[in-house]
């Protein structure tokens, strides 16, 4: 019995160790390659705590052992009576103090990249983006610059940015994984955290509080571009006209159908601060339609014409008149050409 | 009773004698019956779970029902199966482990048990009305405040029923283990079973009522128009997780302290060796149970209470480590020269150890705080808490059966089912958890109904579908054994492992008052020292006497079904006024059986001692 179980062991263990080597996991969403200063504060203290405790893994394993080889019952000693040991001070002192001291190393940087984390200081200094989470959506003022955006977030490659965060109605959790860690955003009060991406790139982040139905698709995108491209993007959202006419008949019909159908009532184009919706001004250069579904066309004619079907629970469904689809082509077609900037996640990719 | 002994009387007869009956055995029956129905549901919920996240973007079932069973799976586990499951083998084994001839309030026990049976339909009940809970066995607010439809209510009033249940039971415990010790037995000879069920007692009776006080709240909330939670009327979300955690952190504790006492006795029975530093892992007891009511905060650290909080409840979790290696340390040095054997009962116990130890350092990173802004509500977290929930619990609550069932039953469990059961939940359930920890890791957050399509996650959820099948399989298993041993099941004597303590002392199953005599207790593992002393027997403390005991009463099962009567009417009077009724007669039906119980002398009976003479030959 005890040798296939250690042979089930150690094949399962190197199947693991395989697959761990081969693939951490995307490299833009997992948290095994860290690629920003949160990011990497966790992962050095996931590692250190990780071998810290393998260690202790293994003196427990070799006891374990050494126990079950040696110990068994053997044939003919059916009588045997071991000696009743009552305990020995010294071993369990040994076994008491050199925890401890395990504990300690791991402990000691806790506390300081905690308070290194925790400190929002600087805010002052740096760009500030207001972040509000929403039922199953993101959205981002950046202060003082008169820029809203919804699921996309544009920032400058290795500059410290503040996100300061609060929900418009349940509990999320903001979470950027090659980034930086996750904090909460709760309704109560605003929270604060810093992000610096070391490489530009289009990281995913999700939400990692249920917050109902739709939890699973409340996904969001950072893109981190070099600081010639993000001010360019910034004098570019800056300079939107959310009344333009587009180019082409086709959006024309389908921008008097949004104002038609009071779509405005919800969404946004331009720097207004409306939040029931998402602001759509940069909508054509979205990574992702509704935060997880490929961006063309056909998905956002069924988006329009059924939201539940992609997110259940949305707060779009039911809250607008019935369209057709040659109306919600129309539509998907105006707003497929929102693209107020050459800057788009392609650029973050070089 | 025995089931063959059972079999002989009319099936009404016995389902009358188990719902009135106040015998601290039967009840144990019941809680294993309750506990193990549950425990099936909560499997059942279980591999829904695992077949929807079988592939990506998977659509077996709605997003709206996946919240559901991954709530009712959550709050079915830990309140419902695994508590319950354990106050039954508390309650076949630790009035016998310390010589007592029934608990102290043989009444509350019963009142207890069914408090939680009809606590947990009533939650229960909720999937034939029109959707169960979908907020999270957490059932954060605003969530679970604003969630539609009556599941969360069903929530509130079921676990307020239930939860009763358990604070009942664990007063009990309490008092008798404080009060009822056989002559002799010093709390310093108390068998390590005896010992956390005491600590796990006092962790429910602290931790209990401030989940009663938070699901008040939430009752107040969702039913009266009240607003504690509600952010726009000047209500706190936080103070919902701080309550809930202030009793869901102990939790946890109460669920893993019982098999540790499990684990003691059976690693010392096993290896025919006294428990290696006996005074120090009842310290490491209390001192755990302590250390469990200061670390609650740990599961808030990204709420954002800042880094002086995050740091100090970061340190008093890794602290509680330090204890928890003792113990492992001394359960290696137990078997350590010791002569051991290897049968289904060891196998859980020692499958605990390295699934345990695994479960424990995941537990110490996750209490390194920035760490823990990655792990926290990810796929490694629902790793590490099944690799100690069930690592720990269940493993110790399939120990303590296997242990325990010849005592309860006087039937053997079969071994090589045992066997198998074992090897195939101990392997499925590695394959489906520890493949967890990376997918936590790689992005995948917990409660996702669908993950997504290229997102790297799909072979690690794959490999965890899998392994769920074959825990399924060893869970079957286990049942087949139960109904063949019942069946064919080889017959039990008083001692059939060779034991230490006092349970062993007596037949299986022991007779219903127990002890004829009180037995003497001279020292620690009191059967071991007769033994080895050539008696082989307990010495009796005092001569054959009559003796006192209770009577059945029916009480405790209506007052139980009043409370779940009235929860009805406390969930419908929102919509209905009709449902005032519900609530009010559910209420005097209570109040009722309350006064009869007050009114009422009840002084029991006695067994002569003649009768017990006549017995003996
Ligand atoms: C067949 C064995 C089991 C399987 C396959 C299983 C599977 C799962 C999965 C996949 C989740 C995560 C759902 C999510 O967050 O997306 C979960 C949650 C949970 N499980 Fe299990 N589980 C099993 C047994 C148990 C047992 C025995 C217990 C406790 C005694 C337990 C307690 C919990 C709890 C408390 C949650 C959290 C529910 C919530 O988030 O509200 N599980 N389980
Ligand atoms: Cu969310």
């Amino acid at each position: 019995m005890k040798g296939w179980m250690g042979k089930i062991r150690a094949v399962f263990l190197l199947g693991l160790t395989a697959l761990v080597l081969s693939a951490c996991g995307r490299e833009n969403l997992t948290a095994l390659d860290p690629k920003g200063y949160g990011a990497q504060k966790s992962f050095d203290l996931i590692i250190l705590s990780t071998v810290v405790m393998l260690f202790v893994l293994a003196a427990v394993m070799v006891v374990y052992t050494i126990v079950l080889i040696k110990y068994r019952k053997k044939k003919g000693q059916e009588d045997y009576i071991p000696k009743q040991v009552e305990g020995n001070k010294t071993l369990e002192t040994i076994w008491t103090i050199i925890p401890i001291i395990l504990l300690l190393i791991i402990a000691v940087p806790t506390v300081t990249a905690t308070f290194d984390l925790a400190d929002t200081s600087g805010s002052d200094d740096h760009m500030n983006i207001q972040v509000t989470g929403n039922q199953y959506w993101w959205h981002f003022n950046y202060e003082g610059q008169e820029i809203q955006t919804s699921q996309d977030m544009y920032i400058p490659v290795g500059e410290k940015v503040y996100l300061n965060m609060k929900s418009a109605d349940v509990t999320h959790s903001f979470w950027l994984p090659t980034v930086t860690g996750k904090m909460d955003v709760n309704p109560d009060n605003e929270n604060t955290m810093y992000i610096e991406a070391y490489e530009e790139g289009v990281y995913w982040g999700k939400c990692a509080e249920f917050c109902g139905p739709a939890h699973s698709l409340m996904d969001f995108k950072v893109i981190a571009v070099s600081q010639d491209e993000f001010d360019q993007w910034v004098a570019d959202m800056q300079n939107v006209d959310p009344d333009a006419e587009p180019d082409s008949a086709v959006a024309q019909d389908g921008k008097a159908l949004f104002e038609e159908n009071n779509c405005m009532g919800c969404h946004a184009i331009g720097s207004s601060p409306v939040q029931v919706g998402p602001n759509l001004t940069d909508f054509g250069n979205r990574s992702k339609l509704a935060g997880t579904e490929e961006m063309n066309k056909e998905n956002l004619v069924q988006w329009i014409m059924d939201p539940e079907s992609m997110k259940p629970g949305n707060k779009m469904t039911g809250n607008y008149p019935e369209v057709s689809k040659d109306e919600a082509g129309k539509i998907a077609e105006y707003l497929l050409q929102l693209k107020p900037s050459e800057i788009t996640p392609e650029s973050a990719k070089d | 009773m025995s089931i063959a002994a059972a079999q002989k009387r009319s099936f009404g007869a016995v389902l009358w004698d188990y719902l009135t009956t106040v015998d601290h055995k039967k009840i144990a029956h019941l809680y294993l019956i309750g506990g193990g129905f549950f425990f099936l549901l909560g499997g059942l919920e279980a591999m829904i779970i695992r077949i929807q996240l079988i592939k990506p973007e998977n659509d077996f079932v709605s997003a709206g029902f996946y919240n559901e069973v991954f709530t009712m799976h959550g709050t079915t586990m830990i309140f419902l199966a695994a508590m319950p499951l354990l106050l039954g083998l508390m309650n076949a084994a630790v009035p016998l482990q310390i010589g007592a001839r029934d608990v102290a309030f043989p009444f509350l026990n019963s009142l207890g048990f069914w408090l939680f049976m009809f606590g947990g339909l009533l939650l229960n009940m909720s999937w034939f009305f029109g959707g169960a809970p979908d907020a999270g066995w957490t059932s954060y607010v605003p969530v679970s405040t604003t969630s539609p439809g009556h599941g969360v209510d069903f929530y509130v009033m079921g676990l307020q029923i239930a939860g009763a249940g358990t604070l009942i039971g664990g007063i009990n415990f309490l008092v008798t283990i404080i009060n009822m010790r056989a002559p002799g037995m010093t709390f310093m000879r108390m068998p390590l079973f005896s010992w956390t069920t005491f600590i796990t007692s006092v962790l429910i009776l602290f931790a209990f009522p401030a989940l009663t006080v938070g699901l008040f709240l939430l009752m107040f909330d969702r039913m009266f128009g009240t607003a504690f939670f509600d952010v726009s009327l000047g209500g706190n979300t936080i103070i919902w997780q701080h309550l809930f955690w202030i009793f869901g952190h102990p939790e946890v504790y109460i669920l893993i302290l019982p098999t540790f006492g499990i684990f003691s006795d059976v690693f010392s029975t096993f290896s025919k060796k006294r428990l290696f530093g006996y005074t120090a892992m009842v310290f490491a007891t209390i001192l755990i149970a302590f250390l469990g009511f200061m670390v609650w905060a740990h599961h808030m650290f990204t709420v954002g209470l800042g880094p002086v909080a995050n740091s100090l409840f970061a340190i008093a979790t890794m602290a509680i480590a330090v204890p928890t290696g003792i113990k492992i340390f001394n359960w290696l040095a137990t078997m350590w020269g010791g002569s051991i054997t290897i049968n289904t009962t060891m196998l859980w116990s020692l499958g605990f150890i390295p699934t345990f130890t695994i479960g424990g350092m995941t537990g110490v990173m996750v209490a390194s705080v920035v760490a823990d802004y990655q792990y926290h509500d990810t796929y490694f977290v629902v790793a590490h808490f099944h690799y100690v929930i069930v690592g720990g619990t269940v493993f110790g609550i399939m120990a303590g059966l296997h242990h325990w069932w010849p005592k309860m039953f006087g039937r053997i469990l079969n071994e090589t089912m045992g066997k198998l059961t074992f090897w195939t939940f101990f392997i499925g359930f590695h394959l489906t958890f520890f493949i967890q920890h990376f997918l936590g890791l790689m992005g995948m957050p917990r409660r996702y109904w669908v993950f997504l399509e290229n997102q790297g996650l799909d072979l690690g959820n794959l490999i965890s579908t899998i392994g769920a099948f074959f825990m399924a399989f060893g869970v079957i298993v286990f049942m087949i054994n139960v109904v063949y041993s019942a069946v064919k099941g080889e017959k039990a004597g008083a001692d059939p492992w060779d034991g230490r303590t006092l349970e062993w002392t007596i037949a299986s199953p022991p007779p219903f008052y127990n002890f004829k005599q009180t037995p003497l207790v001279r020292g620690l593992d009191p059967l071991w020292i007769e033994k080895t002393e050539g008696k082989g027997k307990m010495t009796p403390a005092e001569p054959l006497g009559d003796i006192h005991m209770p009577n059945p009463t029916f009480l405790p099962f209506m007052m139980s079904l009043g409370l779940f009567v009235a929860g009805f009417g406390f969930i419908y009077q929102v919509n209905y006024d009709w449902a005032y009724g519900l609530l009010f007669g559910g209420m005097a039906i209570t109040l009722v059986c309350m006064l009869l119980r007050s009114l009422k002398d009840d002084h029991g009976y006695h067994i002569p001692k003649e009768e017990l003479e006549g017995k003996a030959k």
